[in-house]
């Protein structure tokens, strides 16, 4: 059946919307491809808006390689703002994707990427503007399967009701499985409907399909399991991992975004995973074992890449740049091949270390020498050893002295606030610090005209990490800590002028915390605050605190359960946890000595330099670490023909 | 690509006169720094694969001197006002003729601002789409609803008068209803000719210094012209 476009019908709106080129599509590198001749066809939704969703990675390399297959095609969707949402619901233009601008409903799946749970109310909005049930159960053949991934499908039981299946873990090879299936049950005439196509994902044990997992509760509100309702259907379900990155070189044709957006800039993953044991880190947890993109490999992405794009900026994507094992053959290999054609470089997540200024300098080497960032996350060196972020006092005003000494004019210091086992005299403690960076940086210097910027966010567990069992510090007692330390800052006359302090209160942390180690019963306050006009939750300006506690309130009004339950309980041992069912790899005893590690202040090593500490993820899941050093060249040597001269 | 000079070095690249948001145009010009003597027309292809459907690079002319902004005097608009008959439309366009200004008020970003309307519009007339009509951005071919179309040839001046503001202005002084939004669309910037009331080719002075270029260097031209500063003008447009 021909699927027509809906820009007839949108475009007589925009004018009347902000920003309405967010809406157009037509990027660079966007694909459009005929609806009939693909058997297979995807809406991928990054749930926010265009602004933030157009350059993230994992959309922009599942659209690529989903569109690479020949019968297979793969558009884009991102939120509305409610200018356009109010004008498209007066006259019923449905969600649409922005590079065909057909209706979401249309496509076979509706896969949407998680970074953070704040994008879920955003979820239910275009599942509503779609036209598709907002609850699963509703569903029929005609509906697209609604799939939901990235980090914050490691626990998706808050969406369970929404939500047809769930994929944990790398997603280029699972969308082409997926696919598979898709393409074979279409084929044979969608044998058993919508159930037994959503079986047949469930039984490769990589896709995990909510409608058949029971749970059952015990009288306090803990659950008492999680066990699969039909036979056949594993009883847990596993990530995907990626082996050899360098097979996997995508984006290849990073898309270029025509509305302005929160990156612009070309990125490569320069390796996939972290093993450094932040206790605080889900991604890093979830993320294992490291696989590292070759040098060849990344050499030959920065350089397609940019032919493709234009992009005067090239960020290293991963989770600890500096940490790949050839960064510095890297980083100067791409100055040498770059900095003339006024192509920036920018590493982002830096360790605090003095090799990171010689690399960063060697990435300004013309350009400006602005800020540099550190994060050693926790304020004391005890709590430091709490997270296992080994990071000594001593290194970080070593590392910083270095930074103001090659010229650097300000060092921007990142903290958590909350952490477990914190007290006020661990948070006040950053202060100490940060004049401490101060006076050594006038010291170093020469001059008064340095800055050093405190910024700091509140610490939310996560599944899968050694803190999933931890309390989470409330707001009140989050933004009390945040304001003695502030004071303490603001008091100095010695200091107090150069220090900046950037922070944000405890509540929106809150309500992630809920979403985050949430289960099903989550699911009636998401649809609740969704239902009152909650969108946007990742928005100060838009997200309400009080909108999520009343409907928290009601919600469950007859649970014996409440948000401080899911928020600032500690979870014994042997309590089930919602995502106890989804395997990460890691194993959950490893996980708990970590916790206990964690509060006798001990520290782990990172397994890619020590032995293994069995945490389970390589043997469990047939992975290992994939690291270089390789030897090899940047690129391999070419010459410039020299420009015809007349 | 030629950068600014400065901490922050940002590429050469000028708007002349740009379009307002949600109108279509045939005639947006631009220039365009570039650091080393390039083939326009190869440049012009260039640009023109990378950009989105819709719009698209005609033409690149080297630039000779002069100021291009200067030289966009005027602009031609076409104004598709569906649902309103041809009679509406020429009652309407008489009455804002015949007014020695037009007071129309406009959301900037300092405020609501009030200014005349009338003085800058050098014509304003009215016609109606030719059966099977394809040629007219808005118009539905072979309709038989009601469509009148404005031609408005506007002169640039401070505030801009825009093709919004005449169809507030023939709200305000002849009641035009338009049911649905218009269809507006830039035909043509450039010199005003005013003998005519017509719109000339704002690059005709680049287009003959170059053909001067041409015949007097035995059209070796990419070789000549000035080298590290040669500013390519642009012709865009995005309908």
């Amino acid at each position: 059946m021909p699927v027509e476009s809906l820009f007839p019908r949108l475009e007589p709106l925009l004018p009347q919307v902000q920003k309405p080129i967010q809406y157009v599509g037509g990027e660079l590198n966007s694909t459009v491809k005929d609806w009939d001749a693909c058997a297979v066809r995807w809406a991928l939704m990054y749930p926010d808006a265009y602004e933030v969703g157009l350059p993230n990675q994992g959309v922009m390399i599942l659209y690529e390689v989903l569109n690479e297959v020949a019968d297979v095609l793969a558009e884009r969707t991102y939120a509305v703002w409610g200018d356009l949402e109010k004008l498209m619901r007066e006259h019923e233009v449905p969600q649409f994707t922005v590079d065909g601008h057909r209706p979401v409903g249309a496509f076979d799946v509706f896969g949407l990427s998680f970074s953070t749970e704040l994008g879920y109310t955003n979820m239910l909005n275009a599942l509503d503007l779609a036209g598709i049930p907002i609850e699963a159960k509703d569903r029929t053949e005609d509906h697209p399967i609604v799939l939901a991934g990235g980090h914050a499908a490691f626990n998706p039981e808050p969406i369970a009701d929404f939500i047809d299946c769930a994929v944990v873990g790398d997603g280029e090879q699972a969308v082409l499985q997926i696919t598979d299936i898709i393409r074979a049950w279409k084929a044979e005439g969608r044998p058993g409907g919508r159930d037994e196509l959503l079986f047949r994902l469930a039984v490769t044990g990589n896709v995990y399909v909510p409608r058949f997992y029971d749970v059952d509760y015990l009288d306090d509100g803990r659950i008492q399991r999680v066990a699969p309702n039909r036979s056949g259907v594993p009883w847990r379900v596993s990530k995907h991992t990626v082996m050899d990155l360098d097979e996997w070189p995508y984006p290849k044709q990073p898309l270029v975004p025509l509305a302005e957006t929160v990156h612009e800039r070309m990125s490569v993953e320069i390796f996939r995973g972290c093993t450094r044991g932040c206790r605080f880190c889900q991604a890093g947890m979830i993320t294992r074992p490291v696989r590292e993109r070759s040098i060849e490999g990344i050499g030959a992405m920065v350089d397609k890449g940019l032919k493709a794009t234009g992009f005067e900026e090239v960020g290293l994507l991963s989770l600890s740049s500096a940490d790949h094992t050839e960064i510095a053959e890297v980083a100067k290999g791409l100055a040498d091949r770059y900095t003339d054609d006024k192509i920036g470089l920018s590493l982002p997540s830096t360790r605090v270390d003095a090799f990171n200024i010689d690399l960063a300098n060697e990435l300004t080497r013309n350009g400006r020498r602005s800020g540099l960032t550190f994060a050693p996350e926790g304020g004391s060196e005890r709590l430091r050893k709490v997270i296992n972020k080994m990071v000594s006092e001593e290194d970080l005003i070593r590392t910083v002295a270095t930074a103001y000494g090659n010229g650097w004019r300000q060092v921007k210091l990142y903290f958590m606030v909350g952490l477990p086992t914190e007290t006020d005299e661990d948070v006040l403690q950053i202060a100490d610090m940060a004049k401490k960076v101060i006076q050594k940086g006038r010291e170093v210097s020469g001059s008064r005209d340095i800055r050093c910027t405190v910024s700091i966010g509140g610490f939310v567990p996560k599944p899968h990490t050694p803190f999933q069992w931890a309390p989470q510090l409330d707001p009140a007692a989050t933004d009390a800590r945040l304001h003695k330390l502030r004071d303490a800052i603001r008091a100095d006359r010695q200091y107090g002028k150069s220090i900046g302090f950037r922070y944000h209160d405890g509540k929106p942390g809150a309500i992630e915390g809920l979403l985050s180690r949430g289960d099903r019963r989550v699911g009636r306050i998401i649809r609740a605050v969704w239902e009152d006009g909650g969108r946007f939750d990742g928005w100060s300006e838009h997200f309400s605190y009080d909108r999520w506690v009343r409907c928290a309130d009601k919600a469950l009004a007859d649970e014996p359960v409440d948000l401080d339950w899911y928020t600032t309980r500690e979870r014994e041992w042997n309590e089930v946890l919602p995502w106890d069912h989804l395997d990460s790899g890691l194993d959950k005893d490893w996980l708990w000595e970590d916790w206990q590690d964690a509060l006798d202040e001990t520290e782990v090593d990172d397994c890619r330099w020590s032995p293994c500490f069995d945490c389970g993820v390589c043997p469990q899941l047939g992975t290992e670490i994939q690291i270089g050093p390789t030897g090899q060249k940047l690129l391999p040597l070419s010459v410039k023909q020299p420009a015809t001269q007349g | 690509m030629a950068y600014s000079a400065g901490f922050t070095p940002h590429p050469k690249v000028s708007y002349a006169g740009a379009a307002p948001t949600g109108v279509a145009s045939e005639a947006e010009y631009l220039e365009i720094g570039v650091a080393t003597h390039c083939d326009p027309a190869r440049l012009r292809d260039l640009l023109d694969a990378s950009l989105p459907t819709g719009l698209d690079v005609l033409e690149i002319v080297e630039a000779h001197g002069g100021n291009l902004p200067e030289r966009l005097e005027a602009s031609v608009w076409e104004l598709v006002l569906a649902g309103v008959t041809r009679e509406e439309a020429e009652r309407a366009v008489g009455v804002f003729l015949a007014a020695e200004t037009v007071e129309v008020q406009r959301m900037s970003k300092n405020g609501m601002r009030t200014f005349d309307a009338r003085e800058a519009v050098i014509a304003l007339t009215v016609t109606t789409p030719d059966a099977n009509d394809a040629g007219h951005q808005g118009v539905d071919a072979g309709s038989t609803a009601p469509c009148a179309i404005l031609r408005l040839v506007v002169r640039h001046t401070t505030p801009a008068v825009r093709p919004d503001d005449v169809l507030s202005g023939l709200r305000m002084v002849a009641e035009l209803v338009t049911p649905t939004a218009a269809a507006v669309t830039r035909l043509a910037q450039g010199p005003l000719d005013t003998a005519t009331d017509s719109v000339t080719d704002p690059l005709a002075p680049d287009r003959a210094a170059s053909a001067e270029e041409h015949t007097s260097q035995g059209g070796e031209e990419l070789r000549t012209g000035p080298q590290g500063g040669a500013e390519p003008v642009v012709e865009a447009s995005n309908r």
